[in-house]
C-alpha cells in the first residue's frame, strides 16, 4: 500500500490514515517505509477557539495556495466527547467546495481521547500526507485545552486565529499560546473591538521580547475573503525567517527527535506492561495498597525488579 | 377584580389543595406543552391578576388587536382557505388549482420546485431529478402564463412561496397578468420573501445577506407604488418550528425578525406606513392546542405595541399582525397516515381559535407524497367543517377571558421579551445569523425533543405508543419522470424561439442596476417580459451579487 | 491496541434544504460514539462520494426529501461502485413512498430506508450489526 500512497493513489492515502487512527498493527510496517520520503511538505499549526473562523479562512487559503500550483493536505481535528467517544467532524462543510480538486486532500480527524492534545493519529498523518507528495499541510485544531499548545510541536509554522468578539479578549488568552504563536490572524475584522483586540495583541507581544522574530498580526475577514494574501504573505516572511536563521532545520529535527523519543517510549511502555501483565495480577497488588500492606513507590520498584529492570536504590 | 379578591381565591385554592390533592398521584412527572413549558393543573380568575382588559385585551379590530384584527372577525368573512400547493409543470398545476377552487377552495397558494427555489432552470445539471418533485417547475414567463391560465387574476389572490428569487416569481406573476390584461393595482397576493428565515431554517438561499435585503426594501417600495394590494413579505415562523424550535423560539425570532425588516425599511429611506401595513406573518400550527392559541394571541399585542410605540407608525394598519397558518407538517406521521387527519384538524382548529386570516391544512399523505387529489380534498374539507358545522366562527375570540389562555398569552410574551433581550445583546438579528445563535437554539430544541421522543417522555401515537404493524395502504402521488424531460425541451425552445438581443440587452441594464442604488425591480420585471429565464436572471444577479455560504451548527 | 471507531458521512445530496433530520441523527450518531462528518446541503453526487473516500468512512447516510431520490441515490451508488467503494454501507433517509424503497432495496442501491419516526438507536444498532458482519 505504500506504493500506492508514494504514486498518488488518493484511497491508500486515505486508507493509511485511518490505518493510524485505528492504530492497527500493520502500520508500523508502512510507517517505517515511508519515513524516507517525509520532510518535504510545509505543515502549519492552525488554532484558535470554536467560532474564529479558522475553517473559513482554511478555505479561502486553499483557493489562494491552489491559485499558485501548489497541492495542498488538511487535517481537522475537532474534540471527541469524552463521555460517548463519538464526536460531529463539522470543519469540512467550509472546505467541501474542494472536494472535486484532485489537488487538496481533506480529513477529519477526532480527538479521540488526548484530551485536546494532538494525538499520535494525527502527527502520524502528518507524516503521511508528507510522503503523499502535498507541498503544505494545515492541521487545524480547536483551541481547548492543551491543543494549541501541542500542535507547536508537530508544525513549522503556527498561527493562533483570535476574533474581536467578547470572551475573546486578549487577557484571557493563555500565556503558553502567546509565547509560541508565530502569526496572529485576527479575524472577523469588522467586527467593533477590532483595534481593541490588535492593541492588546501588540502590548502582548511587546512585553515577550525573547526571539529576534516578531509575529505579525494580520486582519482578516473571513467571510468576505479579505486579508488572505496577507496571511499568506506573513506566513512566508515567517517561512524565509526560518529557513534563514537555520531554526526551520532545527525545530524539524526537534521534531524527528521527539518522535523518535515518543516511539522509543511507546514500545518500553508496551513492552515493560507486556511483562508486568504476564506475571502479575495488578489487581492483588492494588488490594495490597488499598489495605496499606505496601505503598506505590516500593510496589512499583518490586515489580520491575521482577521482569528484570533492576532500579537503583537512592 | 379588586387585590381582596384574588387573595381570598388564593387562598381558597390553597385550602382546595390541602384538601382534595394532598397524596394524589399524577398520570406523570410534569404536564408540559410540546415545547417543553410547564402546565399548571389548575388556573384561576388569580392567574389573571395585574391584567387590565381594556389595555390588554382591548376589542377585536383595534389596538393591540389581542382578540382579533378585524372588528367582525370570521362573521364578517371566514379565513382564507389556501391549499399549498403545486407539482410536475405548469399544466398539471394549473388543473389541480381548477380542481381545488371548484372544491371550495379561495385562494391560490403556489409550491415551486427545488429548482425554481434555488433559481436553477429546469434544464441545469443541478436539476437533474429535482424537476417538478416538490413544487411546480416554472422557467419563465411563459410557464407562469400556462400556470394560471383561465384563472383570473384580478378575481383571486395568490400566495407565492419563494423566497431568494422571490422577486423575480413576483415580476413574472405581474407580467403573466398584464397578459391577461390586468394592471398590477389590482392584483392582491403575497409573496413570501422572508430570506432571514432561510439563513435560520428554509435553508433555500441564493445571495449573501446585505443584497437579500436590498431586493427586499425594493420589493417593498416597489409593491407600494404599483402594486399596493399586495402583500410584499411573509414574516414566518412556519419553517423555524418546522426546523424543531419550541412555540416561543418561533414567535420570538419570526417577530425578531419582522422588526429587522421594518428597521431595514425605515433605513433604506421608506416612510414606515409606506410598506408597513403590507408585512404579513406565516405561523406554524403545531400539535400543543393551547399554546398554539395563546401565540398567535401574544404576536398580535407585541407587534401592535412595538410598532406603535417603539417604531411610531401612525397608520393603524401598520400595528395590524395578519397571519397565514399552516398546520405543522414535521408533526404528521408515516406510520398510520390516517391518523393525520385528526392531528391536523385539532391543529387547524387552534389557528382558527387564534384569528388566522388564511390557513393550509396538511393532506395526511404529505410524509409520503405530495397530496393525490382525495387527500387534499379531505384536507379541505376539514376547513369546511370547522367553518360551517362546529360553530367556532359564531363569536370572536371565544377563549378570551380563559384564566389559562391568558395566562399562556402573557408567558408567551414574557418568553418572547426575553429573547429580544438577547438577540439585541447579540447586536441584532443579522449579527445573531452569523454568529448562528437562532440555528444553535433550534438545533438544541430539535434534539431534546429526539431524546424525549426515544425515551417516551413525548408520545406519538401509531409511533412509539400505540403501533401496529399493519403497512400503509394508502395512494401515493407519482411525479411521472416524462415532465422533467419534457420541460427542458420547453425551456431550450424557449431560449431558440424569443429574441435572445432584447433578452441579453435587459440584462446587461439588470447587472448596472444591481451594482447600483437604483430599485432594481422595473429591470428584473423588464428581462421577465421579454422571456429571460429565471436562471439567466439569477445568474446575472449572481455576478454582482454573489452566492451565500452557510456555517451549520449542531 | 485497536482503537476503531465506525465514521460515518451524512449528506444532502440535490437541492434540498431541510437539515433537521441530517443534524439530529448526526448527533445522535456521535452519542452513540461514532465518528459523523457532515457534508453540508446542496451537495453534488461527486462531492458525496469523494468526500466519502477522502474520509474512508465505514458508512454514507444521505438524507433526501425533496423527492429526488430516484436519480440521486443510484448516482451515489455507481459513483461508489466505479471507485470501489461498494463495501461502503449506504444508507437513506427522509421522504421516501413505499414502492420506492422497496425498489431501492431491490436493486441493491441501498443496504437500508429508514422512516420518518425511527429511533436513532435503532439506526445506530443496524450499523454496528452491518459492519461487524462484514469484512473489512
Amino acid at each position: 500500500m505504500e506504493e500506492k500512497l508514494l504514486q498518488g493513489d488518493r484511497r491508500a492515502l486515505a486508507r493509511l490514515i485511518s490505518m493510524v487512527e485505528n492504530n492497527e498493527e500493520k502500520k508500523t510496517d508502512v510507517l517505517k517505509k515511508i519515513h524516507a520520503h517525509t520532510g518535504k511538505a510545509y505543515v502549519f499549526g492552525i488554532t484558535g477557539s470554536p467560532g474564529s473562523g479558522k475553517s473559513s479562512l482554511v478555505d479561502h487559503l486553499l483557493e489562494h495556495i491552489r491559485k499558485m500550483g501548489l497541492t495542498v493536505g488538511v487535517i481537522a481535528v475537532d474534540p471527541s466527547s469524552p463521555f460517548s467517544g463519538g464526536a460531529i467532524l463539522g470543519d469540512r462543510i467550509r472546505m467541501q467546495n474542494h472536494a472535486l480538486d484532485p489537488g487538496v486532500f481533506i480529513r477529519s480527524m477526532g480527538s479521540r481521547g488526548t484530551l485536546g492534545g494532538l494525538s499520535k493519529a494525527t502527527r502520524e498523518a502528518i507524516k503521511i500526507l508528507d510522503a503523499f507528495g502535498k507541498d503544505v499541510i494545515f492541521v487545524e485544531t480547536v483551541g481547548v485545552g492543551q491543543s494549541e499548545v501541542d500542535v507547536v510541536k508537530y508544525a513549522d509554522t503556527t498561527v493562533l486565529v483570535l476574533t474581536p468578539a467578547a470572551g475573546d479578549s486578549v487577557q484571557t488568552i493563555k500565556a503558553g499560546i502567546m509565547e509560541i504563536a508565530d502569526l496572529f490572524i485576527v479575524n472577523k475584522s469588522d467586527l467593533p473591538g477590532v483595534d481593541r483586540t490588535v492593541t492588546e495583541l501588540k502590548a502582548m507581544l511587546d512585553l515577550d521580547s525573547s526571539g529576534d522574530w516578531k509575529p505579525p498580526i494580520v486582519q482578516t475577514n473571513s467571510l468576505e475573503g479579505k486579508g488572505i494574501s496577507d496571511f499568506w504573505e506573513a506566513a512566508q516572511d515567517h517561512r524565509r525567517y526560518l529557513e534563514d536563521s537555520g531554526k526551520l532545520q532545527q525545530r524539524r529535527k526537534d521534531r524527528v527527535r521527539r518522535e523518535f523519543i515518543d516511539q522509543v517510549e511507546y514500545l518500553v511502555k508496551s513492552e515493560v506492561w507486556n511483562r508486568i501483565q504476564a506475571e502479575v495480577s495488578m489487581e492483588e497488588l492494588v488490594e495490597d495498597l488499598v489495605n496499606r500492606r505496601s505503598d506505590p513507590y516500593s510496589l512499583a520498584r518490586e515489580l520491575l525488579s521482577r521482569i528484570g529492570l533492576p532500579a537503583e536504590e537512592l | 377584580m379588586a387585590g381582596d379578591d384574588y387573595a381570598r381565591i388564593k387562598k381558597e385554592e390553597k385550602e382546595w389543595r390541602d384538601r382534595c390533592l394532598s397524596g394524589n398521584q399524577e398520570r406523570l412527572d410534569e404536564f408540559t406543552t410540546i415545547s417543553d413549558k410547564e402546565v399548571k393543573d389548575l388556573y384561576t380568575p388569580a392567574d389573571m391578576e395585574g391584567q387590565d382588559y381594556v389595555n390588554d385585551l382591548g376589542f377585536p379590530g383595534e389596538y393591540p388587536y389581542t382578540r382579533g384584527v378585524y372588528p367582525n372577525m370570521y362573521r364578517g368573512r371566514l379565513w382564507t382557505m389556501r391549499q399549498f400547493s403545486g407539482f410536475g409543470d405548469a399544466y398539471q398545476t394549473n388543473l389541480r388549482y381548477k380542481y381545488l377552487l371548484e372544491q371550495g377552495q379561495t385562494g391560490l397558494s403556489v409550491a415551486f420546485d427545488m429548482p425554481t427555489i434555488m433559481g436553477y432552470d429546469s434544464d441545469h445539471a443541478r436539476a437533474e431529478g429535482e424537476v417538478g418533485r416538490c413544487g411546480v417547475a416554472i422557467d419563465s414567463l411563459e410557464d407562469m402564463e400556462v400556470l394560471f391560465d383561465s384563472i383570473p387574476l384580478d378575481k383571486i389572490t395568490t400566495s407565492m412561496t419563494i423566497n431568494g428569487p422571490a422577486a423575480i416569481l413576483w415580476c413574472m406573476y405581474i407580467a403573466a397578468a398584464e397578459k391577461q390584461g390586468i394592471s398590477s393595482e389590482k392584483l392582491g397576493g403575497t409573496i413570501q420573501n422572508d430570506i432571514l428565515k432561510e439563513y435560520i431554517a428554509q435553508k433555500s438561499w441564493i445571495f449573501p445577506p446585505e443584497p437579500s435585503m436590498r431586493l427586499i426594501t425594493d420589493i417593498f417600495e416597489f409593491g407600494n407604488k404599483y402594486v399596493p394590494r399586495w402583500n410584499t413579505i411573509s414574516i414566518s415562523g412556519y419553517h423555524i418550528r418546522e426546523a424543531g424550535s419550541t412555540a416561543i423560539q418561533e414567535l420570538a425570532f419570526t417577530l425578531a425578525d419582522g422588526f429587522a425588516y421594518v428597521e431595514a425599511g425605515m433605513e433604506a429611506g421608506l416612510d414606515i406606513d409606506s410598506f408597513a401595513p403590507r408585512l404579513s406573518f406565516f405561523f406554524n400550527a403545531h400539535l400543543d392546542f393551547f399554546e398554539e392559541i395563546a401565540k398567535y394571541r401574544a404576536a398580535r399585542r407585541i407587534w401592535a405595541r412595538r410598532m406603535k410605540e417603539k417604531y411610531k407608525a401612525s397608520d393603524p394598519r401598520s400595528w395590524m399582525l395578519r397571519f397565514h397558518t399552516q398546520t405543522a407538517g414535521c408533526s404528521l406521521t408515516a406510520q398510520e397516515p390516517e391518523n393525520n387527519i385528526v392531528r391536523t384538524a385539532y391543529e387547524g382548529l387552534s389557528a382558527v381559535l387564534g384569528g388566522t386570516q388564511s390557513l393550509h391544512t396538511n393532506s395526511m399523505d404529505e410524509v409520503l407524497a405530495l397530496p393525490t387529489e382525495k387527500a387534499v380534498r379531505i384536507a379541505l374539507r376539514t376547513q369546511q367543517i370547522m367553518a360551517h358545522e362546529i360553530g367556532v366562527t359564531n363569536t370572536i375570540d371565544p377563549l378570551a377571558g380563559s384564566y389559562f389562555i391568558e395566562k399562556l398569552t402573557d408567558e408567551m410574551e414574557e418568553g418572547a421579551e426575553e429573547y429580544f433581550e438577547r438577540i439585541e445583546e447579540l447586536g441584532g438579528v443579522l449579527t445573531a445569523i452569523e454568529e448562528g445563535f437562532f440555528q444553535q437554539e433550534i438545533a438544541n430544541a430539535s434534539y431534546k425533543y429526539q431524546q424525549q421522543l426515544e425515551g417516551q417522555q413525548k408520545i406519538i401515537v401509531g409511533v412509539n405508543q400505540f403501533t401496529s404493524n399493519e403497512p400503509t395502504d394508502i395512494d401515493i402521488l407519482k411525479i411521472d419522470p416524462e415532465i422533467e424531460r419534457k420541460q427542458k425541451e420547453r425551456v431550450k425552445n424557449l431560449r431558440q424561439n424569443r429574441d435572445s438581443n432584447k433578452v441579453d440587452e435587459t440584462l446587461k441594464e439588470l447587472k448596472a442596476a444591481a451594482g447600483g442604488t437604483d430599485n432594481i425591480i422595473p429591470y428584473i420585471l423588464g428581462a421577465v417580459r421579454v422571456y429571460a429565464t429565471e436562471g439567466e436572471i439569477v445568474g446575472a444577479l449572481k455576478e454582482v451579487f454573489g452566492e451565500y455560504k452557510e456555517k451549520p451548527l449542531f | 491496541m485497536e482503537e476503531r471507531k465506525i465514521r460515518v458521512l451524512v449528506a444532502k445530496p440535490g437541492l434540498d434544504g431541510h437539515d433537521r433530520g441530517a443534524k439530529v441523527v448526526a448527533r445522535g450518531l456521535r452519542d452513540a460514539g461514532m465518528e459523523v462528518i457532515y457534508t453540508g446541503l446542496h451537495q453534488t453526487p461527486e462531492q458525496v462520494v469523494e468526500a466519502a473516500l477522502q474520509e474512508d468512512v465505514d458508512v454514507v447516510g444521505l438524507s433526501i426529501l425533496s423527492g429526488a431520490h430516484m436519480t440521486l441515490v443510484p448516482r451515489i451508488k455507481n459513483l461508489l461502485r466505479e471507485n470501489d467503494a461498494e463495501d461502503i454501507l449506504l444508507i437513506l433517509g427522509g421522504i421516501i413512498p413505499e414502492d420506492d424503497i422497496a425498489e431501492l432495496k431491490q436493486n441493491e442501491y441501498v443496504t437500508e430506508v429508514f422512516s420518518p419516526g425511527t429511533p436513532i438507536e435503532e439506526m445506530a444498532n443496524f450499523i454496528r450489526d452491518s459492519i461487524s458482519n462484514r469484512a473489512r
